[in-house]
């Protein structure tokens, strides 16, 4: 198996249709394989071990992503907003390389040694690709255990681990979750999520599969993506919760008209705040919603809420069929979803434990630590929950982020929809503070949405829906909370900046 | 008789076809337009498809077995029909999953 028999694929069945870009000057699904091919033979000229990419996203990305498959080694997309120390110490991990940079890291990055940097525009434009015949036989290894794509996970605790994923995980996650030539010739999907996150290479490698032409939108501006969906004729679109916020206030700061072009628009990445999502349901009234959760290390998406249940939570006065709009919905096909405990036992439906996966699109491997999958191929995702009697999966936090209060585990997620729900809270963050009496204290963080509640309304709240041991010994109220750019709250840095509260003495 | 396991691919010998086992294991008597099917690369097209399996494979498509034991994808599509082990493999209907990334 190798990526490239998915462009491959694409290229035969729909040459002429555009890829990548616009309708007038874009690369259709043959001029990409093109390019692969030239790029994979600009790899094997240099004889590097990895396809760096440090630059927005642009139609260099997917000419590198095939081309370094075709060539036989890892994509390894770095984020180029890191500061110059941290970007060099990654890029030294991926060893000699051919690197596409934007101009700001072209000197830097070539200086290393047996790397060489090239920008995004010199890189799509080698007149070396384009010259062979379309026909050109694929040469490109089908050993399914190569490396594909190398990741550095986000770390939002610690230092950047790099995820493996090779390509039978990613080969099997489009095989499973994608229909071939699926998507209309008049489909288009918006891309502003990073391009070193996963959902960036796995959009490429999914639109590609379905024939759904990519737009790329580089950095990510509510009133830009607006004006883009409009002028570029987008159906489908993939944010993630930071962007849905914003991308609501500028329609709302426009009026609130809805906007109906939008077929599908999938969100994830982080927890999506309730007010956002419901706001968002009316200002996209026919549009399919989709919330996914998938992780690096599972190749993308491993469970999705569907547009069905979506518009049910919507219009629904049924508490539990509400409630569905806070988990993120059923496994893929090819997925399975265990809850265990501490010791390992598997839990039954509503029963909070860790959440471990299985499948084939499972990577579950790290360079540094090798492969964390047991020996029925399993998976801990690290993230805390529980499956619900109709099989729907609640998210509730890393387990890393557990408050542990006295001896007793409590999930941040559980006292934050509580607090969520209130209608002068925006957003909510619960964290465990080191105390010399409790171990750790519950500290609440809200944004308020107007007034801000009176904070014995919030300890009724938890105390009367979960139990007294929830109730926070503060509530403070924050103008916002530190999200990293995919959505992912820092916890880290609100338990830093809330350390001071542990040990107050007016408790 | 070839040995399926997920990501091995095959060849038709009697037309354009080939394929990639997306599901099935062990031996199985696979043949395309009634002529045996080959490794990927390890064969020459001889010969044409025989009547009685002249119905095509379509790029892209899944083929799978009643007992739904077998999937294969259609990477590249030709004029013989699918079988194994003498039973027609039929296109198989696909579950659409919504767009998520």
């Amino acid at each position: 198996m190798n990526l490239m028999m998915l462009l491959e694929m694409a290229a035969e069945g729909l040459g002429d249709r555009v890829a990548v870009g616009s309708l007038d000057d874009g690369l259709t699904y043959r001029e990409l394989y093109d390019r692969a091919h030239g790029a994979a033979n600009r790899y094997r000229a240099a004889g590097v071990e990895s396809a760096v990419v440090c630059a927005e996203s642009s139609p260099a990305l997917p000419i590198a992503l095939f081309g370094s498959a075709w060539a036989g080694i890892p994509y390894v997309p770095l984020n180029y907003r890191l500061p110059a120390d941290d970007l060099l110490a990654l890029a030294e991990r991926a060893g000699s390389a051919v690197a596409i940079a934007d101009e700001s890291n072209l000197e830097r990055l070539g200086g290393l040694p047996g790397v060489s940097s090239v920008s995004a525009e010199a890189f799509s434009a080698d007149p070396a690709a384009g010259t062979d015949e379309h026909a050109s036989p694929g040469d490109w290894n089908m050993d399914p255990d190569d490396l594909a794509v190398l990741l550095f996970t986000s770390g939002t605790t610690g230092s950047p681990k790099s995820a493996v994923l090779r390509h039978k995980h990613l080969v099997s996650y489009i095989l499973g979750s994608v229909e071939f030539m699926g998507a209309g010739e008049d489909e288009a999907t918006l891309v502003s999520v990073p391009p070193y996150h996963i959902a960036g290479v796995a959009s490429m490698l999914s639109s590609v599969y379905a024939g759904r032409r990519i737009v790329q939108l580089p950095r990510f501006d509510p009133e830009v993506w607006i004006d883009t969906v409009e002028r570029e004729g987008v159906t489908h679109a993939m944010v993630v919760p930071t962007m849905l916020t914003r991308i609501v206030d500028a329609l709302d700061a426009r009026g609130g008209a809805p906007m109906l072009g939008i077929r599908a628009l999938s969100y994830g990445g982080g927890k999506m705040p309730r007010p956002v999502i419901e706001r968002a349901l009316d200002l996209f009234p026919i549009t399919n919603f989709v919330n996914a959760y998938g992780l690096t290390e599972t190749s993308s998406t491993i469970s999705l809420l569907g547009p069905d249940d979506h518009r049910v939570a919507q219009y629904s006065d049924d508490p539990i069929e509400q409630q569905r709009l806070a988990s993120v919905g059923r496994p893929l096909p090819g997925v399975e979803v265990q809850v265990r405990d501490d010791d390992g036992a598997v839990l039954g439906p509503g029963e909070v434990g860790e959440i471990f996966v299985r499948g084939g699109q499972v990577a579950g491997e790290y360079r540094e630590k090798g492969s964390l999958l047991d020996a029925d191929g399993w998976f801990p995702t690290r993230d805390g929950g529980f499956v619900d009697d109709d099989g729907y999966l609640f998210i509730q936090g890393r387990n890393d982020d557990v408050i542990i209060r006295g001896g007793e585990n409590m999930s941040p997620g559980e006292i934050e929809d509580v607090a969520i729900s209130h209608p002068g809270v925006r957003d909510a963050a619960a964290i465990g503070v080191p105390c010399r009496e409790w171990g750790e204290k519950v500290v609440l963080l809200i944004v308020a949405d107007g007034d801000a509640p009176d904070p014995d309304e919030l300890d009724d709240l938890i105390r009367e829906r979960l139990r007294s041991s929830r109730v926070p010994s503060h509530v403070e109220v924050v103008d916002e909370l530190p999200y990293n750019e995919t959505g992912k709250l820092l916890r880290r840095v609100l338990r830093e900046q809330f350390a001071h509260l542990g040990d107050d003495p007016t408790d | 008789m070839v040995e399926l396991k997920p990501g091995a691919r095959f060849q038709s010998t009697a037309c354009s076809t080939e394929v990639i086992v997306v599901k099935g294991a062990g031996e199985v008597d696979l043949t395309c337009g009634g002529a045996p099917m080959v490794a990927s690369g390890s064969g020459e097209i001889s010969g044409s498809p025989s009547d009685d399996a002249a119905g095509g494979t379509q790029l892209g498509k899944r083929y799978g077995n009643a007992d739904e034991t077998i999937e294969l994808l259609a990477t590249k599509a030709g004029d013989g029909s699918l079988a194994a082990d003498g039973g027609a493999l039929e296109i198989a209907q696909a579950k659409p999953l919504p767009a998520s990334d």
